[in-house]
């Protein structure tokens, strides 16, 4: 279908059986309320039960086909679970990285490797919620990674490390983003592979999870492998195919984070509105100056916009039209809509917006992240500027 | 047994609710809608009794224009096996409910209903006694433990002065409390089996009754605004304010 006429909402999806999508996650988050957050905050600790009830409920299996198990749903209907549980004051990173790196291997994947991983990952019995791309010595430039699969006979032995790799430890699979040939300088993106590491299997066999410590509760990690074999048949798809495997999936990550922005974008205008309604100064409430009114009323207008872009990327994508534009400018807007949604939520609540049980300053943090990771303003400018505006390229 | 329970669309619970500028009713335009909560605990109950072999079939009716199949679409979603939906755009008041509902139980024959105790937009409690002295069967109210036993059931129902356990003979309504029990949520896979779940379309006037509201609404204002309160010094000074002020004693 031409891109332009296609409707902004997705057609892929009745609006009514959506409503009550949205409404039976935010059911089901009422029961994870603020207080639930703010303690496993304070602890660095993994929502455990959260994760759990999601799963159960049927949410991680969102995007995998029927034959597998899963609801065979869209892009617009994952995108809209992981809006309600940010909408709702909860975080979705704990669960969000299943969604698209099971892309990779309902795309790439051979059929054997579909029926033995998908039902498993559907139902919730495996986690494949870790995805190791991101390296110390490489940043931002993924062809630069050192991590190496080196394969004899029927396995493959992996040496090198991964930095960022979050929920490893809350994961039975790992994604993984690997050299199989040296580096080409003329073909930067060729010798990459991708795998399914079994971490279940790896822990104290060649591989090493250590924690890092962050402003957020993330329960990210760095992941050392030292001579860790695994099958060679957890390979997917082609040898020194798999940065373009790789790439596949981000169209849809970005989306799904930038409906996140779009969830946290809602609930800092909604926690400013009730509080500017409430906060009585000078003998009146603080809504009513308009130096505090407005700032409210421009983030709502800002999430609205946001809006139209999240769902017009995920309707594209819905759709089989190329997205790489739309999603990653859905990102780049939602995630600095969101950032300013924080700022002037946490300026309209004053002191109390520093007191953790208010949750402004939790959710200021989380949704910081998103400027950076899982790509950076930067990358998605520089790809805008290049590749969609033909403009001389930087790197 | 058959299980039938009646859910309404109301405004969500979390909705802060405003009334029209016009004072003849409350904003409804662009309001988020949901099941009543008590509904929600008869549903729930409802799925319940199937689950425990006692029940066979669970039959969602709710009553009212074409988005309250949004509402039994809902029910569909939590485990409810059918959905009845009387449609109608008049304003439904409890006897033209309660009289609905008696001819969808004359149609449907079931060995007990579940209706929420109130409904939280007009709060009239007055629809499960109704219903149950229309078909002349017996009634639990306010419920918060039911037991099903052979032919009848044992209600323990929150009273004024705290619980009360009654034996009753099966058919019956019973009205839901809160403490009933804590429903669940729709799963995905849920919500999705629901949509080919069947919804049968009735009228009032194919069920042979005359909906008409026969009370009429004057006026809806705002409750007054709570003023602030103040610390008073001395017993005394509480006594003159109460007397004079409150004018309470
Ligand atoms: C909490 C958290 C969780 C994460 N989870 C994962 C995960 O699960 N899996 C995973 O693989 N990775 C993960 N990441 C890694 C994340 O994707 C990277 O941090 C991100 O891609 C940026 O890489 P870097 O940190 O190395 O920054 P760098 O590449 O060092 O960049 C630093 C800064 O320089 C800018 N910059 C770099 N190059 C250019 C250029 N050419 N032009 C303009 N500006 C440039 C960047 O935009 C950035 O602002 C996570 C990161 C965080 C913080």
């Amino acid at each position: 279908m031409d891109k332009d006429k296609l409707p902004i909402e997705s057609p892929s999806v009745d609006p009514a059986v959506l409503e009550q999508i949205r409404s039976a996650v935010r059911d089901l988050c009422k029961r994870f309320p603020g207080a639930y957050w703010r303690e496993l905050d304070r602890q660095k600790a993994y929502p455990t039960l959260f994760v759990q009830a999601m799963t159960e409920a049927g949410y991680l299996g969102v995007l995998i086909p029927e034959e597998f198990g899963g609801s065979s749903l869209g892009l617009t209907v994952a995108a809209a679970i992981l809006e309600e549980v940010h909408a709702g004051g909860g975080n979705a990173a704990a669960l969000h990285a299943q969604m698209y790196t099971m892309g990779t291997l309902l795309r790439h994947g051979s059929p054997e490797q579909k029926r033995r991983w998908l039902p498993e990952i559907a139902a919730g019995r495996v986690r494949l919620q870790a995805f190791g791309v991101t390296e110390p010595g490489a940043g931002t430039d993924t062809t630069a990674i050192r991590t190496t699969a080196a394969r004899s006979g029927d396995v493959y032995r992996i040496n090198g490390q991964k930095i960022w790799t979050s929920r490893a430890e809350h994961s039975d699979l790992m994604l993984l983003l690997a050299r199989t040939a040296s580096f080409d300088p003329g073909k930067k993106t060729a010798g990459l592979s991708v795998f399914l590491v079994d971490m279940r299997e790896a822990v104290g066999r060649g591989m090493e999870i250590r924690p890092i410590r962050t402003m957020l509760n993330h329960a990210t990690t760095e992941v050392f492998f030292d001579n860790l074999e695994i099958p060679a048949g957890n390979r997917i798809g082609e040898e020194g195919r798999g940065f373009r495997y790789i790439l596949d999936g981000m169209n849809a990550e970005r989306i799904l984070i930038a409906a996140e922005c779009l969830g946290d974008c809602r609930w800092f205008v909604a926690k400013a509105r009730d509080y500017a309604c409430e906060r009585v100064v000078f003998g009146r409430p603080i809504g009513q100056n308009q130096g505090v009114q407005f700032p409210i009323a421009r983030s709502y207008a800002e999430s609205e916009a946001v809006r139209l872009m999240v769902y017009r990327a995920a309707a594209l994508y819905d759709s089989g039209i190329p997205c790489g534009a739309e999603a990653n400018m859905a990102k780049l807007l939602a995630s600095e809509a969101s950032w300013r949604a924080a700022d002037m939520c946490l300026q309209t609540h004053g002191g109390f917006g520093f007191a953790e049980e208010f949750d402004v300053e939790r959710k200021f943090r989380e949704t910081r992240l998103y400027q950076v990771a899982p790509v950076s303003t930067n990358l998605i400018l520089a790809y805008l500027g290049e590749h969609v505006l033909g403009m001389p390229r930087s790197y | 047994m058959k299980v039938l329970v009646a859910v309404k669309r109301v405004i969500d619970a979390n909705v802060k609710v405003r009334v029209k500028a016009d004072n003849t009713g409350v904003e409804l335009t662009n309001v988020k809608m949901a099941m009543n909560p008590f509904d929600e605990i008869g549903v729930e109950e409802a799925i319940r009794l199937k689950e425990a072999g006692k029940a066979t079939e669970v039959v969602a009716v709710s009553l009212g224009g074409a988005p309250s199949q949004e509402t039994i679409r809902t029910a569909l979603a939590m485990g409810a096996d059918r959905g009845i939906h009387v449609q109608t755009d008049v304003e439904l008041q409890p006897l033209a409910v309660a009289k609905l509902l008696k001819a969808v139980i004359e149609k449907e024959q079931p060995g007990i209903v579940i209706v929420g105790k109130q409904a939280i937009d007009d709060d009239s409690n007055q629809t499960g006694q109704m219903l149950a002295g229309l078909l002349g069967w017996p009634q639990a109210t306010f419920a918060s433990k039911l037991n099903i036993e052979g032919e009848g059931a044992e209600v323990t129902r929150e009273v004024d002065g705290g619980l009360e356990t009654i034996r009753i003979k099966l058919p019956a309504i019973i009205t839901t409390d809160l403490r009933l029990n804590e429903p669940r949520y729709a799963s995905l896979p849920n919500i999705m089996k629901a949509k080919k779940k069947p919804i049968e379309a009735l009228t009032p006037e194919a069920l042979g009754v005359d909906p008409k509201p026969r009370l009429k609404t004057l006026k809806v204002v705002e409750p007054p605004k709570r003023q602030a309160g103040i610390k008073v010094k001395t017993v005394q000074e509480l006594v003159d304010k109460l007397r004079n002020d409150a004018k309470v004693i």
